[in-house]
């Protein structure tokens, strides 16, 4: 394979990669935004987009081959309801685990985000047990051909996906009342409340926008690689590194962290060390929070680090 | 929780005679080692417990100085024929070294990045060890690590074991509460009420923090060679993320600055754990026990929700203040029956 062809080949996967954890990472961001969380568990929503979808669509042997689901509905219905019952699942969790432990420590709200991860991934075992799903591909046709590197129809749905989702948030925070509300909660929370936004609802909005978006994620990668109940550790890992990369409070620097991201595994998969690919996500942190700490990245810092965090 | 010298030195003495006694009445090996990982789990929890709650520092890679104490003295023992105690102590050191390096820069960072970056660190201690094959045995681990001895005596069997490993809980118990009721303990406490504070009083912050980093990564290191010459094998699957995470559970439900909450942490998680594993498996067919976590989830939200100072410390502090609040009333009543006016009505 001529050089070019391989480096194509490379960033195309890394694209798409990328593309999932941008779409994690923009989880993190609105979360993080409006209530000041960094929610551990945004991956688990990836995993439970996808288990759910995958349940609606398939003949699925649950809880331990005692029920078999067997709903039969069409790919894009399932899809919709999967995000939906995801989202659901969201708001869920903020009303049942955070809104009742409102003015706690970062240090607790670290530890029940955590408790929430092990709970998702808990009842994904005992629903789905330790198998890994996958969904069939969202469309057949052949895959696309740049000077010899391929991309196939599913990648492209992954990123298209991404970008139609980007353009829909963009749209939403930028247009509506609700988005603009808020966005003044990130910019501050005290100021917008005291323009009558009412914060609770806010950061509830917040989880179920994360979560959806955290689900459809899951969603458009489980064609192409399989999801089982443990995945959605790494994806929280990456999402959050990603989010970083992007200053963890702005859309389109988690978006271009994301990708970034996934380009700089690929190569590092393909170039350095394929054993160490899952490390690679980790020394782009580390290297990030150092050489903030030390003043090279300064504009990265934000209001909420300057509030302590 | 604040206990003073003697009320401390009288649990210490109850404690020991329990676990003195304990042993005769184990039926089997099983719940040998069941205690026998509750003294390990307590060694690194009260570790744990002064840096999170002391120190205020959240570490979600403390299964990895747990690791690099099991696989230094692995390899100083099998490969090099070192005496235990001697792999042990070598072990302490390198770990409380490498503490010391990694801690300067990283807890300079707070909360969600510390956080981060300390489970990013168990990440990669993971994926080295199954790739350094040469150095840790990949996947398959060390294998054939010699029982702990002290000159020609070999501790042969799990309940001769059973005290050397409460032997050095005890220690490290001792030691900590000591480091707790000093001038260090004081310190410590400020740096977590308010690190600016403490600043702005004298105390050096950064060092304290590493010191405490250090000092529980020398705790997990013992932890970890007990283990290895318990055990006798060791393998990349021990210092899986979710061990790291399963300590904090400890921590958390012991209480965020309690060294006697650290055993009682280490304590009732282990026999959960143990319990769910032999429980599920016969009310859901098929069940492997991992589900357990899922317990432990559901636990760690309503601790923090609740009773976020833990288990102990939470309930402590409500006991008393209830009994305070009951104290109160009493003291009300009577002021209002020596007045001989009408009782207060309640509002």
């Amino acid at each position: 394979m001529a050089i070019e062809t391989q480096i194509l080949q490379l960033i195309f996967a890394g694209v798409t990669v990328g593309s999932i954890y941008a779409l994690l990472a923009l989880g993190f961001v609105v979360i993080h935004n409006v209530t000041g969380i960094v929610n551990f568990a945004q991956g688990d929503f990836a995993m439970l987009g996808a288990l759910v979808a995958v349940t609606l669509t398939e003949k699925t042997p649950i809880f331990n081959r005692v029920f078999v689901a067997d709903f039969n509905l069409p790919l894009p219905v399932a899809i919709a309801l999967s995000t939906l019952i995801v989202s659901a699942i969201g708001v869920l969790f903020y009303l049942v685990a955070i809104r009742p432990a409102q003015g706690a420590s970062i240090i607790s709200l670290i530890i029940i985000t955590i408790g929430a991860h092990f709970v998702f991934q808990g009842a994904a075992l005992i629903t789905w047990a330790a198998d890994p799903y996958s969904l069939p591909r969202f469309t057949s046709g052949g895959p696309l051909e740049v000077i010899g590197a391929i991309l196939t129809q599913q990648n492209m749905w992954v990123i298209g996906v991404t970008i139609f989702l980007l353009v829909l948030l963009y749209l939403f925070f930028d247009r509506t009342l609700l988005g603009k509300a808020l966005r003044a909660c990130a910019i501050n929370r005290t100021a917008a409340r005291l323009m009558g936004i009412n914060i609770n609802r806010m950061a509830l909005l917040s989880f179920a926008l994360s979560a959806a978006i955290g689900a459809l994620a899951g969603i458009v990668i489980t064609p192409a690689n399989s999801m089982s109940y443990g995945d959605g550790t790494f994806l929280s890992l990456k999402g959050f590194v990603a989010a970083i990369m992007g200053g963890l409070n702005s859309a389109t620097g988690a978006v271009v962290g994301g990708i970034i991201l996934g380009i700089l595994e690929m190569f590092g998969a393909r170039y350095l060390s394929s054993g160490y690919k899952d490390a690679i996500a980790f020394v782009v942190l580390f290297a990030i929070l150092f050489a903030r700490m030390s003043g090279w990245l300064k504009q990265g810092q934000t209001q909420t680090e300057e509030a302590g965090l | 929780m604040q206990l003073s010298g003697k009320t401390n030195l009288i649990a210490l003495g109850a404690l020991v005679i329990v676990l003195a006694i304990i042993p005769n009445f184990l039926a089997n090996n099983y719940q040998v080692s069941i205690l026998i990982l509750i003294a390990l789990y307590t060694i690194m929890t009260v570790g744990l417990s002064l840096l999170m709650g002391y120190a205020g520092q959240i570490s979600l890679g403390q299964a990895v100085f747990y690791g690099f104490g099991g696989y230094i003295t692995a390899w100083l023992a099998v490969r090099n024929d070192v005496p235990p105690i001697i792999a042990m102590l070598m072990a302490a050191i390198v770990t409380g070294v490498f503490a010391y390096v990694v801690g300067i820069p990283m807890l300079r960072l707070r909360g969600h990045y510390l956080a981060m970056a300390t489970l990013g660190l168990n990440v990669i201690f993971e994926l080295a060890v199954m790739q350094e094959t040469a150095w840790t045995g990949g996947p398959d681990g060390f294998k054939g690590i010699p029982k702990f001895s002290i000159g020609d005596f070999v501790f042969e069997t799990d309940r001769e074991m059973y005290y050397v490993v409460w032997f050095f809980a005890l220690l490290i118990l001792v030691l900590s509460l000591n480091i707790v009721n000093s001038r260090v303990g004081r310190a410590l406490r400020a740096v977590h009420a308010s690190e600016i504070a403490a600043e702005m009083s004298g105390v050096d912050t950064a060092h304290y923090k590493v010191a405490v980093l250090v000092l529980s990564a020398v705790y997990a290191s013992i932890a970890g060679s007990l283990y290895a010459f318990w055990i006798g094998i060791i393998s990349p699957s021990v210092y899986h993320l979710t061990f790291s995470i399963e300590l904090v559970v400890m921590v958390a439900i012991g209480g965020l600055a309690s060294v006697w909450g650290a055993i009682f942490g280490a304590a009732s998680v282990t026999l959960i754990a143990e319990g769910l594993r032999n429980i599920l498996p016969q009310l859901l067919r098929g069940a492997s026990g991992e589900q357990e976590i899922i317990a432990f989830g559901i636990i760690l939200i309503l601790v923090m929700i609740f009773l976020p100072e833990g288990l102990t410390t939470g309930s402590i502090q409500r006991l008393r203040k209830w009994r305070a609040d009951r104290a109160m009333v009493a003291d009300l009543q009577r002021s209002v029956d020596v007045m001989g006016g009408e009782p207060p009505r309640a509002a």
